[in-house]
């Protein structure tokens, strides 16, 4: 008997939300929000979608209603990768230890 | 053009990327690690997609112009926005996926065959279910955000707005969404597809309208993990593996967060979705308790008690993101460390208006994060402790979540600052918090109220200090 190929991607879906269970857990309460932010940024790669949606044109008509919506949604999921991981970097950037010089 | 097989390994290793993007974030020592990780499987599902299109013509470089374009402004502001704002930004961004999933869905219900989905009006049953979920989420998500990037903005008032019948309203709308995708796959009709469309989008707004200004932590932290089950459902229809992990991964994370701010407020996820709170109370309580005796004091005041201290734990909340005082405060800090003074941070899990909001803007302004502790870690220090500085924050303090069961806030986790031997508290007013009660710690005999904007005031202590 064969089995449906969705069942496999379902059974991925279910064991990523265990392991992001478990990872989020461990996430220190001090990177909340890197957190948020580099979730966002992840989210985006939404953008393999819009790519797909956006190169589905033919040479003749490469702006046709569908690839239209694609091109949106890629400009969108591009800024929230871009400012995402950036915002992100440049928050955990400031998160510094105690000099131990200074004493 | 690469085989899908192929694709399809380099999708699960971004997915394992992202995941381990995610692990680095357990320490700040391997969180920029984990970021680089993030960057790198992205990297790759781009590649990969384009690969495997194997077009590269004129829409290629559209692609390319579309994704710089985005990726400039996305850059432009990650450079400029302020980290008070942070909350905003991140309710903004997620206002941006759910319309990203929105478009894709809109796109593949157009033109399936680039899909492999079908053919226009006869779209493969499981891809249109999913598809449809994948884009009623993305739409709840989008009109959500807005709604709760307004009201952290600003633009519209904290304040909750409710109406009569609100409930019900929601409820019909909810049950109309699944009928809606329950016809949409039983005709195939794109009319139906737009209705559905415009019905999440009204009921996101519904849903976020009536919570007020300081569940913020639980409504953008809910819509993070919105975002992230809309990109599992686009996901599913794409047979994308990146994305269905991902989005697990989100939703779960969102899911996670949620659960702690709620537990952080001693309030159910339903308590704060059904909305409206602190609006019924204001009326109680301003009339009865009013008029007890506080002691004020002046930045004089404050160094001379501060400088006779030993150890100093600072309490900082929402007020001092908004008086922008947490460079101020630092330099008071760094004053009083000159003076072989010990002093480390309080956080409780809801100061601010998002998870970790007040980490980061200590970090922002140098406050080392080893100086930065939990209610947890640091709730049984406050009773060995010479001064606790209280600074912005307000409901996170009161005793009367302890002593009190008629207290609408009873229950719920506070730092246990009376316990110290004295307490500053910076404020502007006497008037109460968010929650709409009294403070009982203002009346307290070792309580010195410092009536004054928070970066003013840590301006003063520091040049008497």
């Amino acid at each position: 008997m064969e089995i449906d190929p969705l069942i496999f991607r379902l059974s991925i879906f279910i064991l990523s939300i265990f392991v992001g269970y478990y990872v989020v857990w461990s996430v220190t309460p001090s990177l909340h929000t890197p957190l948020m932010s580099v979730t966002n940024a992840i989210s985006s790669v939404i953008i393999v979608g819009a790519i797909i949606a956006g190169l589905s044109g033919d040479l003749d008509n490469i702006f046709n209603t569908s690839s239209v919506f694609g091109f949106l949604a890629i400009a969108l999921a591009a800024i929230n990768i871009f400012g995402g991981f950036l915002v992100t970097q440049r928050m955990l950037a400031m998160y510094k230890k105690k000099k131990k010089d200074k004493k | 053009m690469i085989s899908g097989n192929l694709s399809a390994i380099f999708y699960l290793v971004s997915g394992v990327l992202f995941i381990l993007a995610l692990r680095g974030l357990s320490s700040p020592e391997t969180s920029r690690q984990g970021n680089l990780f993030g960057i790198v499987g992205m990297v790759i599902a781009i590649t990969v997609t384009f690969l495997s299109t194997g077009n590269f013509s004129t829409g290629f470089f559209i692609v390319l112009i579309f994704i710089l374009v985005g990726g400039s402004i996305g850059a432009f502001i990650a450079y400029r926005i302020p980290m008070t704002a942070m909350p905003e930004l991140v309710a903004g961004f997620h206002s941006l996926v759910g319309l990203a999933a929105v478009f894709v869905a809109i796109s593949a219900f157009l033109n399936p065959e680039a899909f492999n989905l079908g053919s226009l009006g006869n779209i493969k049953l499981g891809s249109l279910i999913e598809m449809s979920i994948g884009a009623a989420v993305g739409a709840i998500t989008f009109s959500g955000s807005i709604i709760a990037f307004l009201k952290l903005q600003g633009i519209m008032s904290g304040s909750p707005i409710t109406f009569k019948g609100q409930h019900p309203l929601n409820a019909i709308i909810l049950i109309s969404i699944i009928v809606l995708i329950y016809l949409l796959c039983s005709t195939q009709s794109s009319n139906l597809f737009w209705i559905l469309l415009a019905v999440s989008f009204l009921i996101g707004f519904l849903l976020i309208i009536p919570i007020g200004g300081a569940d913020m932590p639980v409504v953008i932290s809910m819509l993070n993990s919105y975002s992230g089950w809309a990109a599992a459902g686009i996901g599913f229809t794409l047979e994308n593996t990146a994305l269905i992990i991902t989005g697990a991964l989100v939703g779960s994370s969102g899911a996670i967060l949620s659960y702690i701010m709620c537990k952080g407020m001693n309030r159910s996820f339903f308590n704060v979705i059904l909305g409206g709170f602190g609006a019924t109370e204001d009326v109680k309580s301003s009339s009865s308790k009013e008029r007890r005796p506080v002691k004020s004091g002046n930045a004089d005041d404050a160094a001379f008690l501060m400088k006779n201290a030993s150890s100093v734990i600072i309490v900082p909340g929402y007020g001092m993101a908004v008086a922008q005082a947490q460079h101020a405060l630092r330099e008071m800090v760094d004053t009083l460390k000159k003076n072989d003074i010990k002093v480390s941070y309080a956080i409780h899990p809801v100061a601010g208006r998002m998870p970790g909001h007040m980490n980061v803007l200590l970090a922002e302004a140098n406050v080392p994060y080893d100086e930065v502790f939990e209610l947890e870690e640091i709730n049984n220090d406050f009773a060995n402790a010479d001064v606790a500085f209280v600074i912005g924050a307000n409901d996170v303090t009161n005793p009367v979540a302890k002593t009190d069961p008629q207290s609408p806030i009873y229950g719920m986790p506070v730092l246990d600052v009376e316990k110290c031997k004295s307490v500053l508290f910076v404020k502007r007013s006497l008037s109460p918090g968010y929650a709409g009660i009294d403070n009982d710690l203002f009346y307290k005999e070792n309580t010195l109220m410092l009536f004054a904007d928070a970066k003013k005031m840590t301006e003063d202590i520091t040049k008497n200090l």
